[in-house]
């Protein structure tokens, strides 16, 4: 009875109803992503894309993931079969875990209960997000090894070394950030944006290695190597049929949608947008157009990786190395360093 | 040597400048011709609604045609079975019987015509050959079916309609 008295149940249920809603969510964006992305790849092709399945072919995703649960599933009978399913279920994972600390949008009120918008504002939030989207590539490398097959496994150690080789980078540049924001909290950072300039004003190199880096972390052209269909039969996934093929694909869809939203969080103000808070809106209303403004935000960035993929070809293997270990980690010290000095600068002078 | 076409490039092989050696502004470029083609128009059609206007001297499917009085042209002369690059073109004749006059414009007509589309190559020399002008070739094309036997077209499937006798049992 005690515990039944101190234990804070609505806090639980609010909880739950976020958590499905932002997982229902990405699930969702991740599904029509996949649609966008054969649009985007049509429209630039001077195609028209899928419109067959429904208005404009929105019923597409449906029927792809209706073909892909139907299809026949097939475990090679040397691959390890726990390793095997396993590699699916932790791309899966990962990538949908990435997404509990994203602040979605400021507090919703109802009467004087407040509501925020954000799974779990932990402090040290993006340290959550590097350490989550480094276990990402156990999916990759667990399926490619399983599958017992010298391409997988030439995919995985290719997934594996990229992703190591970019998340230095990708941390460095985050450093610079939290030089200025000097907090780790993903809420503070967004806060800080609303009260003053968007980061990718003061960070624009860091942005720029950022944004690389998320490309390659996303296994998304031009650094889709574990993938290269060209190269690898297919890669990491060559052995995987039915909906495990369909988690790899949709879990590159989720990342993808995560680290669109993360970089909107990060460096363009996240759920604030331009004289947010001069409007005179009731605070709900500006919840609302807020978490409009972060999901537009993250929708270009879905686009522009889109766009990119549609552009770019494919890197060779020694580039990409060269590209992450002499250019973009050299140029994310660099911007580090830089950062760091002009703050120390404007807080002391040259005293 | 003397250049082919006055089209030649000659290639630009010095090292690349800091500038370009950045990428970026190259990507930059890339992004904005795919941007542009966005916005062009498709050149894919929507096909089953929407056809792209043929030429009009297309050679799609054959049909055997029949005179002003609805009776078959064709007599069975072989002309367009011999003319056939393919040998896609075989036929039967057979004399017509007093009271088919209606039916077949001539003594002789084919009492079995086929073409196997699978062996045609729709040179459209058949429809050259043939000298009571019986067959011809429409702008129907791209024939689907589930066996090779189906496409042995017939009399049934090649003649047009009788537009004196339309037929009224179903076949």
């Amino acid at each position: 009875m005690d515990l039944m008295t101190s234990f804070d149940w609505s806090f639980v249920i609010e909880k739950l109803l976020l958590i499905s809603a932002v997982l229902g969510l990405s699930l969702l964006i991740a599904m029509y992503s996949t649609w966008g992305e054969r649009k985007v790849a049509a429209w630039i092709q001077d195609r028209r894309g899928p419109n067959r399945a429904g208005p404009f072919g929105l019923l597409q995703p449906l029927a792809d993931g209706g073909k892909l649960f139907f299809k026949e599933e097939i475990i090679p009978a040397t691959a390890n079969h726990f390793l095997f399913v396993l590699g699916p279920s932790m791309a899966m994972l990962t990538a949908c875990l990435t997404s509990a600390v994203i602040p979605w949008g400021d507090v919703l009120t109802f009467g004087d209960y407040a509501v925020s918008l954000q799974i779990a504002d932990v402090n040290i939030g993006v340290l959550w997000i590097m350490a989550v989207v480094g276990m990402g590539v156990y999916g990759i490398m667990i399926g490619g090894w399983a599958s017992n097959n010298k391409f997988s496994l030439l995919a995985a150690c290719r997934g594996a070394s990229q992703v190591i080789s970019y998340e230095l980078p990708m941390g460095l540049s985050l450093i610079a950030l939290f030089m200025i924001s000097g907090s780790l909290s993903l809420k503070d950072i967004v806060e800080q944006q609303r009260a003053g300039v968007w980061f990718v004003v003061l960070q624009p190199i860091g942005f720029l290695i950022f944004l690389i880096c998320a490309f390659a972390e996303c296994n998304r052209t031009p650094f889709d190597l574990p993938e290269a269909e060209n190269e690898l039969n297919g890669g990491y996934h060559l052995e995987y049929s039915s909906m495990k093929l369909g988690f790899y694909l949709f879990a590159e869809y989720i990342n993808m949608f995560i680290s669109s939203a993360l970089m909107a969080t990060l460096y363009f103000g996240g759920y604030s947008f331009p004289y947010m808070d001069s409007l005179g809106l009731s605070p709900n209303l500006v919840t609302i157009l807020g978490i409009c403004a972060l999901f537009l935000k993250t929708f270009v960035f879905i686009f522009f990786f889109m766009w990119v993929r549609w552009t770019l070809p494919r890197f060779r293997y020694d580039q990409l190395m060269k590209l992450g270990w002499k250019v973009l980690i050299p140029l994310a010290l660099l911007n580090m360093i830089i950062t760091g000095a002009v703050i120390l600068y404007r807080q002391n002078g040259f005293n | 040597m003397q250049a082919l076409t006055n089209r030649a490039q000659p290639v630009d092989r010095r090292p690349m400048t800091f500038w370009e050696k950045l990428y970026l502004p190259a990507i930059a470029k890339g992004m904005g011709i795919t941007l542009s083609h966005i916005f062009k128009k498709k050149a894919t059609v929507n096909y089953p609604e929407e056809k792209r206007p043929f030429s009009p001297v297309f050679r799609g499917l054959h049909i055997l045609n029949r005179d002003e009085e609805g009776r078959e042209r064709c007599t069975a002369c072989g002309l367009c079975a011999v003319a056939c690059p393919a040998e896609a073109i075989t036929m039967e004749a057979a004399e017509r019987l007093p009271g088919e006059e209606h039916l077949y414009r001539e003594e002789k007509y084919a009492a079995r015509y086929e073409i196997n589309m699978l062996r045609c190559i729709f040179c459209g020399f058949c429809e050259e050959a043939c000298p009571k002008q019986a067959i011809y070739m429409t702008e129907t094309f791209a024939p689907a079916n589930y066996q090779r036997k189906g496409f042995i077209y017939g009399k049934d499937d090649l003649l047009i309609p009788d537009p004196k006798h339309p037929i009224t049992v179903n076949k």
